[in-house]
């Protein structure tokens, strides 16, 4: 059973059809990428997967139940974990703060349960020394990594990852390949919107690529580079 | 990682908030202790700051942390009240329990009240807060029992019945009348106490962190699993709940009670504004210092009339433009001193700071 599904899901804003039809699924334990130009609607997909943008039609089914309809907040219970593209930290409490409400409020549990946990994010994420700082006066790379951070605080199955690679440093971005890699090891099942391809191929086994709103196509990372129709829409390249 | 386990663990007291701990304990005793040395005027001076103060908690509570600027309390200090002089005068009931269903009420009251304002935002929330006290104060002052538009009072013998009153009498030897006022007296501090203890408890608790949360973005809360709207409705209904409670009590005080004057916008909500701005919104400490400044310009100016009125606005004013997170909220930035502290700082590892 798919961990994800997708079923001919519309969502327009006004006139403007944001997600055209798209119907697709996740395996539990994928990777998956997803590539598209600018404004093709990648991250509004997220936002109708989470909850945070209602459907005008179709179906989100998450583990073989129907989500559609669900709150956002309870489909972070069940398992859905999320970056947002931008970050929004809580700013005024501390790294450490910010992590123990997603840990605590994503599972019930009590604070002291989830503190080891929390500090264990922290190491992972690289940002274990600034624990105690306010998030609010955090620069934009260390934004991108309590996201990431506080969104695998919520303990999540499927984590949708909204653009966290950008603007990295090489040696940034290769530390970061690897702690992407570690959460996949771990079971979590991982969709992730990104523009710099060589990270995404180096994590994903199949890519999705989006266009005005539609799925163009889906398949391995090496069919999609090859294929024209893609190359065309998304590299902007003339064949 | 270096392959050993780090022993994690968190820390929230500071060693200001350790020595306060102890002041605390001791001004609470003296505070116990104060009607066998303090003379009757000042035991109702300490019971209009400590009754202040518990409103100035409650308001603090529902503006400075769950972001609900209300400015509708008097619905919920006149609905307790009235509530109150129901039970003592129609039904017959002992003034401390009357007090008791007085806050139940308001509770209550809140549930409705909740439920309207809650499909506000921002200003809108404000002036549904109010339009809901001027409603509740007109259907009040048709209540022909309680004296309608006009008011009434509690008969003196009914306070002196109260719970305890004779106690205090026979005991210390006061006479009833100030027996009365040691008794409200000694509530007063129980429920200002109790409204910080409160207040600091749940900032404390996991759920004060998933407010604070909420407060700085919403959105982002949700979607960590965080029930923004189930968290503002239980702050609304317990600020109702101590704010009937402790405008119940101080109708027992006054023992003489009127619509306008027990749904009184700035008795019950622009004083209390005024006090948890000056002292600081979104601490605890904030209320407490605020009361204190509070009165203090209550004294010296009740001479001036309107006067008064205006130099508290102005106060407010510059505050507000100068330091706008209150005289606590300065002094607490200079010096770094914290001594109700809700911040959860993470010990062990390699962490700066
Ligand atoms: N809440 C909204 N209201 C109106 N229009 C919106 C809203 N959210 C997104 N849009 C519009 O929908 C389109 C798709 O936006 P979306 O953010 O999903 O694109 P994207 O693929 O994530 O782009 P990018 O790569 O720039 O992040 C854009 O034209 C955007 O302006
Ligand atoms: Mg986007």
């Amino acid at each position: 059973m798919p961990i994800l599904e997708l079923d001919h899901v519309v969502k327009s804003f006004g006139s403007l059809k944001v997600t055209d039809d798209v119907t697709f699924s996740v395996e539990p334990g994928e990777a998956l990428g997803i590539i598209g130009p600018n404004g093709a609607g990648k991250s509004t997909l997220f936002n109708l997967i989470t909850g945070n943008v209602r459907v005008d039609a179709g179906r989100v089914s998450f583990e073989g139940a129907d989500v559609t309809r669900m709150q956002p907040m309870k489909r972070c219970h069940a398992g859905v974990g999320r970056t947002l593209q931008i970050p929004q930290p809580f700013e005024k409490l501390t790294v450490f703060e910010n992590l123990v409400v997603a840990a605590s409020m994503g599972s019930q549990k009590a604070e002291s349960e989830v503190t080891d946990r929390c500090a264990e994010i922290l190491v992972d994420t690289g940002l274990i020394e600034r624990a105690n700082a306010l998030a609010g006066g955090l620069g934009l790379l260390q934004r991108k990594r309590l996201e990431l951070a506080r969104a695998l605080a919520t303990d999540p199955k499927l984590l949708l990852l909204d653009e966290i690679a950008g603007g990295l440093t090489e040696a940034e971005c290769k530390s970061l390949i690897e702690t992407i890699r570690a959460i996949h090891a771990s079971g979590i099942t991982i969709v992730w919107i990104e523009h710099v391809l060589h990270a995404l191929n180096a994590v994903v086994q199949r890519l999705l690529v989006l266009n005005f709103g539609k799925v163009v196509d889906i398949g391995t990372p090496e069919d999609m580079m090859a294929s024209n129709a893609v190359r065309e829409i998304y590299l902007g390249i003339e064949v | 990682m270096d392959g050993q386990t780090t022993i994690w663990r968190v820390e929230t007291k500071t060693r200001a908030s350790t020595a306060f701990a102890i002041v605390a304990a001791l001004v609470i005793c003296a505070g116990l202790a104060a009607p066998m040395y303090l003379p009757r005027a000042t035991l109702q001076d300490l019971f209009f700051i400590l009754t202040m103060l518990a409103l100035a908690q409650s308001w603090n509570l529902l503006a400075g942390y769950a972001g609900l600027v209300s400015v509708g309390q008097q619905a919920f200090v006149g609905l307790g009240a009235y509530v109150m002089f129901a039970g003592v005068v129609l039904l017959k009931l002992d003034p401390l329990v009357a007090i008791l269903l007085g806050g139940i009420a308001s509770a209550l009251l809140a549930i409705p009240a909740g439920i309207f304002a809650f499909r506000l935002q921002g200003a809108y929330f404000a002036i549904g807060t109010w339009v809901i006290a001027e409603i509740v104060r007109l259907l009040v002052a048709q209540w022909k029992m309680l004296g309608g538009g006009t008011g009434t009072s509690l008969p003196a013998s009914t306070t002196r019945h109260m719970q305890g009153v004779d106690l205090v009498h026979r005991m210390f030897g006061f006479r009833p009348a100030q027996a009365v006022d040691v008794v409200c007296y000694w509530l007063a501090l129980l429920l200002a106490v109790a409204a910080i203890f409160m207040v600091y408890r749940l900032l404390r608790s996991r759920h004060g962190l998933a407010l604070a949360s909420v407060r700085d973005n919403q959105d982002a809360a949700r979607a960590v699993g965080v029930d923004a709207r189930r968290l503002k409705a239980l702050v609304y209904l317990a600020s109702a709940l101590v704010t009937g409670l402790v405008g119940a009590l101080i109708y027992v005080q006054k023992a003489r009670i009127s619509p306008d004057a027990a749904f009184s916008v700035t008795d019950w909500t622009a004083y209390v504004i005024f006090i948890v701005v000056i002292g600081g919104i979104g601490t605890i400490e904030g209320p407490i210092v605020g009361v204190l400044v509070f009165f203090a310009l209550q004294k010296l100016l009740a001479d001036f009339g309107s006067i008064y009125l205006m130099v508290l606005g102005l106060i407010g004013i510059v505050v507000m433009l100068f330091a706008p997170q209150g005289l606590w909220g300065l002094f607490a930035s200079r010096t770094g001193i914290q001594l109700l502290p809700v911040r959860r700082l993470l010990r062990g590892g390699p962490i700066k700071n």
